[in-house]
C-alpha cells in the first residue's frame, strides 16, 4: 500500500490493464506527448508507443465510434474526452451505436469513455458539468464516478474488463487534493455496488463523486449536534445500489439524496423516487434533495459557489431532516 | 478538381485480369438476382401485411453493393447501409433470415429487435447499421485502427450515401483516416436523392469524390450501375488499403429507382430521369455483358433465375414458419455479458 492522489490510483490502474492487456489501448486528444490534458496519461506513450496511446484529431466523434469499431473488432479500447462536456459531441455514438449494438445486433462494445468532469475551480459552463444523469437513461451504458483513489483504481480496471459501453465520470476537483492508500496490487472493484464511505445511525446521505466529501466535512459539523450520519457512496450509478440505499434508509429512516449535477431530471430524483417507492413505511421524513440549482455551471466564484452545493447546504438540510 | 472517373470494364480478359473467372461472374449473377429478388418479394410481403412497420430498397444499386461486396477479402468487415442488401447477400447471410427480419421473427439476426436493414452477421463480418447516418463510418475506421494496430492484413469497408456526405460524422471519419492512413475504403453510395433533398442541395462541388484530396488520399467516380467496374475500382481500393495505401473513397453513381421508402411515390424526381437510369438497370447490362462476353446460354441464365426462384420461395416459407419473438426477451441483451464476447472478432 502507497498513499496516492485519485490522479494517481486512476493512471496506475490504466497503465497496469495496459501492461496486462495488450489488447487496452489509448486514444484522446492530447493524451500522448502531453500526456493528456490533467496528465493522467503522463509517459505513457513512451512505454507503449504510438499505436497504443494514440493522439486523435480534435474529433469526439470519431474517438468514440473509432473505440467502438475497434471494441468490435477485440479491442479494449479506453477514450479519454478532454473535458466530460466535450461528450455531448460523441453523444450519438454512445446512444445510438455502442449502448444498443449488444442487444439488437449481437455485437458487444467493451469500451471505456474516461471523463474529466465536475467543477469548483472556475471551468465555466463547457469544463465544470456532471453529464451522468444524461446516460444514466440509457439502456445498455454503465455510470462509473468513483469517489476515492482506491474505487478509482478499482473500477477503472472493472470498466476495462467490462463487456459494455462504460462511461468513467473521473472528478477533476478530486484529482490533486483526494489523496489515500491504494493497494499496489492489481484488484476489481465491482460495478454496480455501493460503499459506506461512513457508518451512522440517524441520518443517511446517499451520494456520489465529490459531494462524498462535501457530505463527510458536513457530517462532522454535526458531530456536535449528537447526529449521526451515514454517508453511502454509489460509486456506480448505473447500475445503481438500490439495495444498499434501501438497507440504509431502513436503518436510519431519514434520507438525503446529494449531487453537484443539477436537480431537475438528475439522478436523484430516480432514487428519490425509489425510496419512495420501496421504502415509504420505513421513512419518518420526507426524501430531501440537495443539488445543484437549474443553471449552466458559472464561471465567476460567488457564481459558482451558489451553484455547487456546499457543506453549509447539506449541514442544514441535515439539521432539517434530523429536527423533523 | 477532378477526380478519376473509372472506366468501364471491357472484354472478359481484362475481367480476368481484374481476377474474376466465369464461375465468379456468373455467382455475381445470381447475387443480383437474389439482391432484387429479395427487396421485391419483401415489398410483396410489406404489401400483403405481413411486414410491420416501413420498407426499404435498394432498387438501382445493387451492382455497387454486390461488386464492393466480391471485392472484399474474407476477413475483411463492413458497414453496409439500407442501400445495400447486395452486401448482405454476396457475404452469405442465408435469404430466410433476411425475410424474417423484415417480418420482426424471432430468427431474424437482430430477433425482432429491430427492423428491416438494420441487420448484420457479425460472423460474416458485417456491422448493424444504425438509422443515424452516416454513424457507421466512424466505426469503419474503429475496425481499421483495430487491424493497423495489430498489423493485421485486414482491410473495413464503410458505406454511406451523398446525403449523409453532409454530416460531421463523415469528416471526422475521413480525417481520422487520412492523417493515420487506415486500411479503410470509404464507399459512397451517391444515388442522387437523399428522400426528396436533391445533391446540389447536399454538396456544392461535381464530385463528392473530389472530397478526398482535402483528406490526402485518392478518390474515384464509377458507374455504380456497372458490376464489373464497380468490382475492379472497390478491388484496387481494398488492396490498396491492405497494403499500407491509406484509404480510397470510391463515389458509386446511381439512382434510387423507388422512393425513399415504400410509402414514397418519389414524385419530386423528373419522370425523365428514371426513364434514362433504367435504360442502365445494372441486372440487364450485367445480363447484357454475360450473353455478349461470357457466352451466357438460355439454358444457364434459366438455371439461375429458377434457382434463386426456389431459394426465395423456401426463404419466405422458412421464415414464415418462424415464431413471433416472445415478449420476455425484451430485456435480453440490454448488457452484454463476459461469455458474449466470445465471438470471432471479440476473440
Amino acid at each position: 500500500m502507497a498513499e496516492k492522489t485519485y490522479l494517481q490510483a486512476i493512471s496506475d490502474g490504466l497503465r497496469e490493464e495496459m501492461r496486462r492487456d495488450e489488447r487496452v489501448f489509448v486514444i484522446g486528444e492530447d493524451v500522448g506527448v502531453y500526456g493528456g490534458a490533467f496528465k493522467v496519461t503522463l509517459g505513457f506513450q513512451e512505454e507503449f508507443g504510438h499505436w497504443r496511446v494514440i493522439d486523435a484529431p480534435l474529433s469526439e466523434t470519431a474517438i468514440v465510434g473509432g473505440a467502438t469499431g475497434a471494441a468490435i473488432m477485440g479491442m479494449r479500447p479506453v477514450a479519454e474526452m478532454q473535458f466530460a462536456d466535450f461528450v455531448s459531441c460523441a453523444w450519438d455514438h454512445l446512444v445510438t451505436v455502442a449502448a444498443k449494438q449488444r442487444w439488437r445486433a449481437g455485437t458487444p462494445v467493451p469500451i471505456v469513455v474516461r471523463l474529466p468532469s465536475g467543477g469548483g475551480f472556475s471551468g465555466g459552463p463547457f469544463h465544470s458539468q456532471n453529464p451522468e444523469s444524461w446516460f444514466a437513461h440509457v439502456p445498455g451504458l454503465k455510470c462509473v464516478c468513483p469517489a476515492t483513489p482506491e474505487d478509482a483504481k478499482g473500477l477503472l480496471i472493472s470498466a476495462i474488463q467490462d463487456p459494455n459501453p462504460v462511461l468513467y465520470f473521473e472528478h477533476k476537483h478530486l484529482y490533486r487534493r483526494i489523496k489515500a492508500e491504494v493497494p499496489d496490487e492489481r484488484y476489481t472493484t465491482p460495478l454496480g455496488k455501493a460503499r459506506t464511505h461512513l457508518e451512522g445511525d440517524d441520518v443517511t446521505v446517499v451520494t456520489w463523486g465529490a459531494m462524498v466529501y462535501t457530505a463527510e466535512e458536513a457530517s462532522r459539523e454535526l458531530d456536535g449536534d449528537g447526529v449521526s450520519v451515514e454517508i453511502v457512496d454509489l460509486r456506480t450509478v448505473l447500475p445503481w445500489d438500490k439495495a444498499a440505499v434501501l438497507e440504509s434508509v431502513r436503518k436510519t429512516s431519514k434520507v438525503l439524496v446529494l449531487h453537484e449535477d443539477t436537480r431537475t431530471g438528475g439522478f436523484g430524483a430516480e432514487i428519490a423516487a425509489t425510496i419512495a417507492e420501496e421504502a415509504f413505511e420505513d421513512l419518518d421524513a420526507p426524501v430531501k434533495r440537495i443539488a445543484a440549482p437549474d443553471s449552466p455551471v458559472p464561471f465567476s466564484p460567488p457564481l459558482e459557489k451558489a451553484f455547487i452545493p456546499q457543506v453549509d447546504d447539506v449541514v442544514q438540510g441535515l439539521r432539517e431532516l434530523a429536527e423533523y | 478538381m477532378a477526380v478519376r472517373e473509372a472506366e468501364p470494364l471491357g472484354s472478359l480478359r481484362e475481367v480476368k485480369e481484374a481476377g474474376l473467372d466465369r464461375e465468379d461472374l456468373l455467382g455475381i449473377y445470381r447475387n443480383l438476382l437474389i439482391t432484387r429478388g429479395v427487396e421485391e418479394r419483401g415489398h410483396i410481403l410489406y404489401r400483403q401485411g405481413k411486414i410491420p412497420g416501413s420498407f426499404y430498397t435498394g432498387r438501382g444499386n445493387e451492382a455497387s453493393a454486390v461488386g464492393v461486396a466480391t471485392a472484399m477479402g474474407p476477413d475483411d468487415v463492413g458497414t453496409p447501409l439500407h442501400r445495400d442488401m447486395g452486401v448482405h447477400v454476396t457475404r452469405g447471410v442465408e435469404p430466410w433470415r433476411i425475410f424474417a427480419q423484415y417480418m420482426g421473427r424471432a430468427d431474424g439476426p437482430t430477433k425482432g429487435k429491430d427492423g428491416n436493414v438494420h441487420m448484420a452477421d457479425s460472423k460474416l463480418g458485417l456491422l448493424a447499421m444504425v438509422s443515424h447516418l452516416p454513424a457507421m463510418l466512424p466505426v469503419a475506421v474503429g475496425c481499421a485502427l483495430a487491424f493497423r494496430i495489430r498489423q493485421e492484413p485486414r482491410v473495413a469497408v464503410g458505406w454511406f450515401g451523398e446525403g449523409a456526405a453532409a454530416r460531421g460524422d463523415a469528416h471526422e471519419a475521413m480525417n481520422l483516416a487520412g492523417v493515420r492512413r487506415l486500411p479503410v475504403v470509404f464507399i459512397c453510395d451517391n444515388n442522387q436523392w437523399a428522400y426528396s433533398t436533391p445533391t446540389h442541395l447536399e454538396y456544392p462541388i461535381e464530385h463528392l469524390a473530389d472530397r478526398a484530396a482535402a483528406y490526402g488520399f485518392d478518390g474515384v467516380v464509377v458507374d455504380g450501375t456497372d458490376v464489373l467496374a464497380v468490382y475492379r475500382e472497390a478491388k484496387r481500393a481494398i488492396e490498396k488499403a491492405r497494403e499500407g495505401g491509406g484509404p480510397t473513397l470510391v463515389e458509386c453513381q446511381t439512382l434510387r429507382m423507388e422512393g425513399h421508402a415504400v410509402h414514397d411515390d418519389a414524385f419530386y424526381v423528373p419522370k425523365e430521369l428514371f426513364e434514362r437510369w433504367a435504360e442502365r438497370d445494372p441486372l440487364e447490362r450485367f445480363r447484357s455483358w454475360l450473353r455478349e462476353n461470357a457466352e451466357l446460354s438460355d439454358d444457364e441464365e434459366e438455371e439461375i433465375a429458377g434457382g434463386v426462384k426456389r431459394l426465395l420461395n423456401e426463404a419466405i416459407r422458412r421464415a414464415d414458419e418462424s415464431p413471433l419473438p416472445d415478449p420476455a426477451s425484451l430485456l435480453e441483451g440490454v448488457y452484454a455479458t463476459p461469455e458474449d464476447l466470445d465471438t470471432p472478432h471479440h476473440k
